[in-house]
């Protein structure tokens, strides 16, 4: 129910944009995300975007994984 | 999918479960909280790459599942007026009310539609002015800011035949209900859309006044194992806290617009929650501003008592204290083609969950 799938906005007309989840288009309402532009990537929930994704969030969380990865201890 | 596959990639999901093998010492059980992650946790089979010092249970995090059955009945008896179309988001309507559900009052001709997006129930309010279009207001708070915005569109667009019938609910109180009545629990995998609305702030009482780790966790499986591991960590070093995982999408402030819109329309009040009862100013109700949208002002609707399925679990289930397994229905008399109880009916239900990925 609460389930958001990240979408990227293709563009933005008025209080809409269009956003595209693996090249299938979409329809967002933006009157919960007003400040939006063609490029970023939104939460979609039920027809509203309703959270930016931050790809420079996303890339530290990424880096403590892979760090984690990368001492991964060695199990026999 | 961006944001999506890199959190699926098995080589950094087996290095977070083989951390958490080496920091855990202590038997602590986490509770997950949102529909969304309890089909995570069933999808990606978490359970089975966790130590067996970590005991991970669903709590009630599906909207559809804790709607009350009261509430189910009142949809029923709507849909039953001549005038009315109801409005609903999908899994609702095949929920079982005490002597009917919504999808045969359908097949019986009431006109019941589902739709994706509240939005949708505008264009039909207004492609249909003889009619009157009930929205069956549904789930926590990433989804209320959507129902409140329409209620103020609908304003805007001097809509008069468009009602909201709302059984929102907001998650603090049914947390702080859960541990208040004892049950066993070291930390909360909090909701991430919940919390992309709402901010963190939140769950602040949980850590300092109960001693709960309180971690918001993302939707794939490397972002919920990430969060596991934070809440082992946690309470390994005795220094239960509100953290964030899912910092690309979750702000601690939360989103205002959305949290504004909700303010503007909804209030808290006392609501019923299948299987928990009773939970003091865990509901919202529309604001005597926009009674005019309020399906509880505009309709009067006699509704018998309302009675829960006979032998579903699905209210212990709700609260943590039993699993789907426990259920002498599960798999025999419930199923998802023919479920008993609402848990089994949402896909995000613990028991359709559990039928899907165990059975």
């Amino acid at each position: 129910m609460c389930l958001a799938i990240p979408a990227k906005v293709i563009s933005v007309e008025g209080v809409s944009a269009v956003v595209s989840i693996e090249d299938v288009e979409y329809t967002a309402s933006l009157l919960l995300l007003p400040d939006v532009e063609p490029g970023d990537f939104i939460m979609l929930h039920a027809g509203f975007a309703i959270e930016k994704v931050d790809p420079e969030e996303a890339a530290l969380t990424m880096q403590l994984l892979l760090d984690m990865e990368k001492h991964r201890p060695e199990f026999n | 999918m961006r944001f999506v596959d890199e959190y699926r990639n098995k080589e950094l999901i087996m290095a977070v479960a083989e951390k958490l093998k080496t920091v855990s010492k202590r038997e602590i059980v986490l509770m997950e909280v949102c529909g969304g992650h309890t089909m995570a946790i069933q999808r990606f089979g978490l359970h089975a790459l966790l130590p067996p010092t970590v005991k991970l249970i669903s709590g009630p995090g599906c909207p559809v599942c804790v709607s009350s059955q009261h509430f189910i009945d009142k949809a029923m008896a709507l849909s039953r007026l001549e005038d009315v179309i109801i409005t609903t988001y999908g899994d609702l309507i095949r929920v079982p009310g005490s002597t009917t559900s919504l999808e045969k009052e359908r097949a019986n001709g009431s006109d019941i539609r589902i739709i994706y997006s509240v939005l949708e129930a505008l264009e039909i309010a207004k492609n249909n002015p003889g009619k009157r279009i009930v929205f069956l207001g549904i789930g926590f708070e990433t989804t209320a800011p959507a129902t409140a915005a329409a209620i103020v569109q609908a304003k805007k667009a001097h809509l008069t035949n468009f009602f909201v019938l709302s059984a929102h609910k907001v998650m603090p109180p049914v947390m702080k209900a859960l541990v208040e009545e004892g049950v066993t629990l070291h930390g909360f995998l909090a909701p991430g859309h919940v919390s992309a609305i709402t901010g963190t702030s939140i769950y602040n009482d949980l850590a300092s006044v109960y001693g709960l780790g309180v971690v918001v966790a993302g939707f794939e499986p490397a972002d919920m194992m990430q969060a596991v591991l934070m809440l082992v960590e946690q309470i390994e070093a005795g220094t239960p806290m509100v953290e964030v995982q899912y910092q690309r999408v979750v702000q601690l402030e939360g989103n205002k617009m959305a949290q504004q819109v909700l303010q503007e329309v909804f209030e808290l009040r006392d609501d019923q929650w299948r299987g928990l009862g009773n939970i003091p100013l865990s509901g919202l109700k529309i604001k005597n501003a926009y009674a005019s949208f309020d399906a509880e002002w505009e309709f009067e609707v006699m509704v018998p008592e309302s009675s829960e399925p006979k032998g579903c679990i699905c209210g212990l289930i709700l609260r943590g204290l039993k699993t789907p397994l426990d259920c002498p229905l599960f798999g025999k008399k419930c199923t998802p083609v023919d479920p008993v109880g609402a848990c089994m009916v949402s896909g995000e239900g613990t028991c359709a969950t559990y039928y899907k990925y165990r059975v």
